[in-house]
């Protein structure tokens, strides 16, 4: 059974009907934690923060308060928000934008405290048309209710926060990507070095780039203190996640859980949570966190959801996704049609990625849909190990961003735990699902 | 003469003045050069080139590097559905199929009326909803094949002419309040910052 005994941090309002209205986050105790923050020391905010120490909910899973104390020394220009959530079956932010925008602007604006910026850009996937129209509407109320604009609620901070709406472009979750959107560019990544935010980020100045989840732990964190958070969790994993849980389950959907105290199991098959496989079939794999992460068997189910357990085991937590199949679930199918995403939104900059992408998008076409050969899997492999040398974990990388280097993932995942499937493929000419 | 229709120019001007470079404004620009024509038609295209301080062919380039963008007319409704990962588990790739043959048209391409253009596309975020499928950016939630044709209908109709606006529309809440900080401002926020935490750094040592 799972463990759901921990408090809603960041999904505590988001069934209320009219959750997204400042009058509804008033009434629960919104712009509590900004109020608070104010009477704070603009360190003592972030050493909460690093207190918490509250990882990054994006995907990499970096802590957000070293990502704030790395930029002590020299001060920041601009926080920027990434609200491009674009990752395969990851669907927590979008969550937030529509149902607690206010969770989120109130997250901001303790963060650019905490940073002592003046100007903050909250960049949200253009797709989301409910969500920038939710986002705007509640920087507009905060405007009118004072925890924006100059001096916040008659202290001597003021911020102002700009809504910027990416337009179709999953590269643009990449925070160096996201940077050249925002600068009104195509959505090419930057090499780092020398290009880290931190220090040569947006319009060339020392930048802070945090995810939308991020943002919206911190009127918690503050109301209830940093030691209060790192209480809920195990080690470094504190505090809950949101995660979302999709594929061939009974109740997909976004659940805010505990960190490492459920596994995987807990996940999909709590009668609270995922409640089993539909129609109670065998489950076949599970993808882990997002679909740059390799696959796991139904060996797996019992691991802890957090992000050292599942690094130690040869993937990542990730974006916090969780995508099913079952024993119904063609894996060669998966596998295709991720990798004609990778093909597809490959920026183009860098030929391993460019060029390998769309050539193992090929291949296994072929495998799927008719026309694949044995060699094709060595084939398949061989361009992984192009793209990423070795096909180790972490990944090795042969390109200015990660995109190239999560190309492998599902590919060779794949064919490591479904050889079978993919002969089969090959004798029957075509998908035997079909 | 400007191509924008007043309104539209008056909100153009404040979204380049909301940025600290007017290059920045560029992509929500061109999604109200969308507003105004359904696409980026070339006297879109100058305008934007002209508030952002650029040429039409950088910004030709930069808009068709994102998928929102069209280049060409496209339908009054654009229909997007999802075949990634966990649509395609939902069956997301038959969906499009009918939603091709019930609109009449072909995966990218517009209906003879004029009324609908048929995308695939991308995980649309919304997977516990699957198959996903948005009109104009609009979560429309369609998970059959029947409930899919009724919206078809209804939007022949006009039904969702309030909840629905016609392509190109994206954000309908204008930005009210403050007013960016100028460059000024934010080094005065710097200094200011670096000293008050020198000033701190030295009570506490």
């Amino acid at each position: 059974m799972a463990t759901l005994d921990a408090p809603r941090i960041v999904s505590s309002r988001a069934e209320l009907a009219d959750s997204y209205t400042l009058s509804r986050y008033l009434e629960t105790g919104g712009y509590e934690g900004l109020r608070k923050a104010l009477t704070m020391f603009p360190e003592a905010v972030a050493a909460e923060v690093d207190t918490a120490s509250l990882l990054g909910r994006g995907g990499a899973g970096f802590p957000a308060g070293r990502k704030w104390s790395m930029l002590r020394k020299s001060p920041v220009s601009y926080l920027v928000v990434n609200g491009d959530e674009s990752e395969p079956a990851t669907f927590k932010d979008h969550f937030l934008v529509e149902r607690d925008p206010h969770q989120l602007v109130e997250g901001v604006i303790i963060a650019a405290y905490a940073l002592q910026v003046a100007q903050a850009f909250i960049y949200i996937r253009g797709e989301f048309a409910l969500g920038l129209e939710r986002v705007q509407q509640a920087v507009n109320d905060a405007y009118a209710h004072g925890a924006l604009g100059s001096k916040i609620f008659g202290s001597d901070f003021s911020l102002d926060i700009v809504v910027h709406p990416g337009a179709g472009a999953y590269i643009c979750g990449e925070e160096t990507a996201l940077i050249e959107g925002l600068e009104g560019k195509r959505g090419f990544p930057r090499i780092k070095p020398p290009f880290f935010p931190a220090v040569t980020g947006l319009y060339g100045e020392p930048t802070v780039v945090n995810n939308v989840e991020t943002m919206s732990n911190l009127p918690w964190i503050i109301n209830n203190g940093g030691a209060a958070f790192a209480a809920l969790g195990v080690g470094k994993s504190t505090g809950t996640r949101l995660f979302a849980l999709a594929g061939r389950v009974k109740n997909p959907g976004v659940y805010e859980i505990e960190m490492v105290k459920n596994t995987f199991r807990d996940i999909i098959f709590d009668p609270r949570l995922g409640g089993g496989i539909i129609d109670d079939r065998a489950l076949k794999a599970f993808i882990p966190g997002g679909v740059s992460a390799p696959w796991f068997g139904p060996d797996m189910l019992d691991l802890a959801l957090g992000q050292d357990e599942v690094g130690a085991q040869g993937s990542m937590l990730g974006s916090g996704s969780i995508v099913v199949l079952d024993e119904t679930s063609c894996p060669v199918r998966a596998a295709w049609r991720i990798t004609k995403f990778f093909s597809r939104e490959s920026c183009g900059q860098c030929t391993p990625c460019r060029e390998g992408s769309g050539w193992i998008e090929r291949a296994m076409y072929r495998l799927e849909h008719g026309g694949g050969r044995e060699e094709d899997l060595a084939l398949v492999l061989d361009l992984c190990d192009n793209i990423a040398p070795g096909l180790s974990w972490p990944p090795q990388q042969t390109t200015i961003c990660v995109l190239g280097s999560s190309i492998p993932s599902s590919v060779h995942s794949a064919i490591q735990m479904f050889r079978d499937d993919f002969i089969a493929h090959v004798e029957h000419g075509g998908c035997p699902h079909d | 003469m400007s191509h924008f229709q007043p309104e539209l120019r008056q909100r153009a001007e404040e979204l380049v003045a909301l940025y600290p470079r007017s290059r920045s404004a560029m992509l929500p620009l061109l999604h109200l050069a969308q507003e105004q024509d359904g696409y980026l038609s070339e006297a879109g295209i100058e305008e934007v080139a002209s508030l952002t301080g650029t040429t039409s062919a950088d910004v030709r380039g930069t808009a068709s590097f994102y998928d929102m963008f069209h280049l060409e007319p496209v339908g009054k409704y654009v229909v997007g559905v999802c075949t990634n990962i966990a649509c395609l588990l939902a069956g997301g790739e038959e969906f499009l199929e009918h939603a091709s043959s019930t609109l009449g048209c072909a995966v990218g391409a517009t209906s003879d009326d004029g009324l609908f253009t048929l995308e695939e596309t991308e995980c649309l975020a919304d997977c516990d909803k699957a198959p996903c499928v948005q009109v104009n950016h609009r979560y429309v939630r369609t998970t059959t094949p029947e409930s899919f044709d009724a919206l078809v209908g209804e939007l022949r109709a006009g039904a969702h002419d309030a909840d629905i606006p016609s392509h190109g529309t994206l954000i309908r809440v204008k930005r009210s309040g403050g007013l960016r900080a100028s460059h000024d401002e934010i080094r005065e926020q710097r200094a200011s910052s670096s000293a008050a935490r020198a000033k701190r750094a030295e009570g506490t040592s």
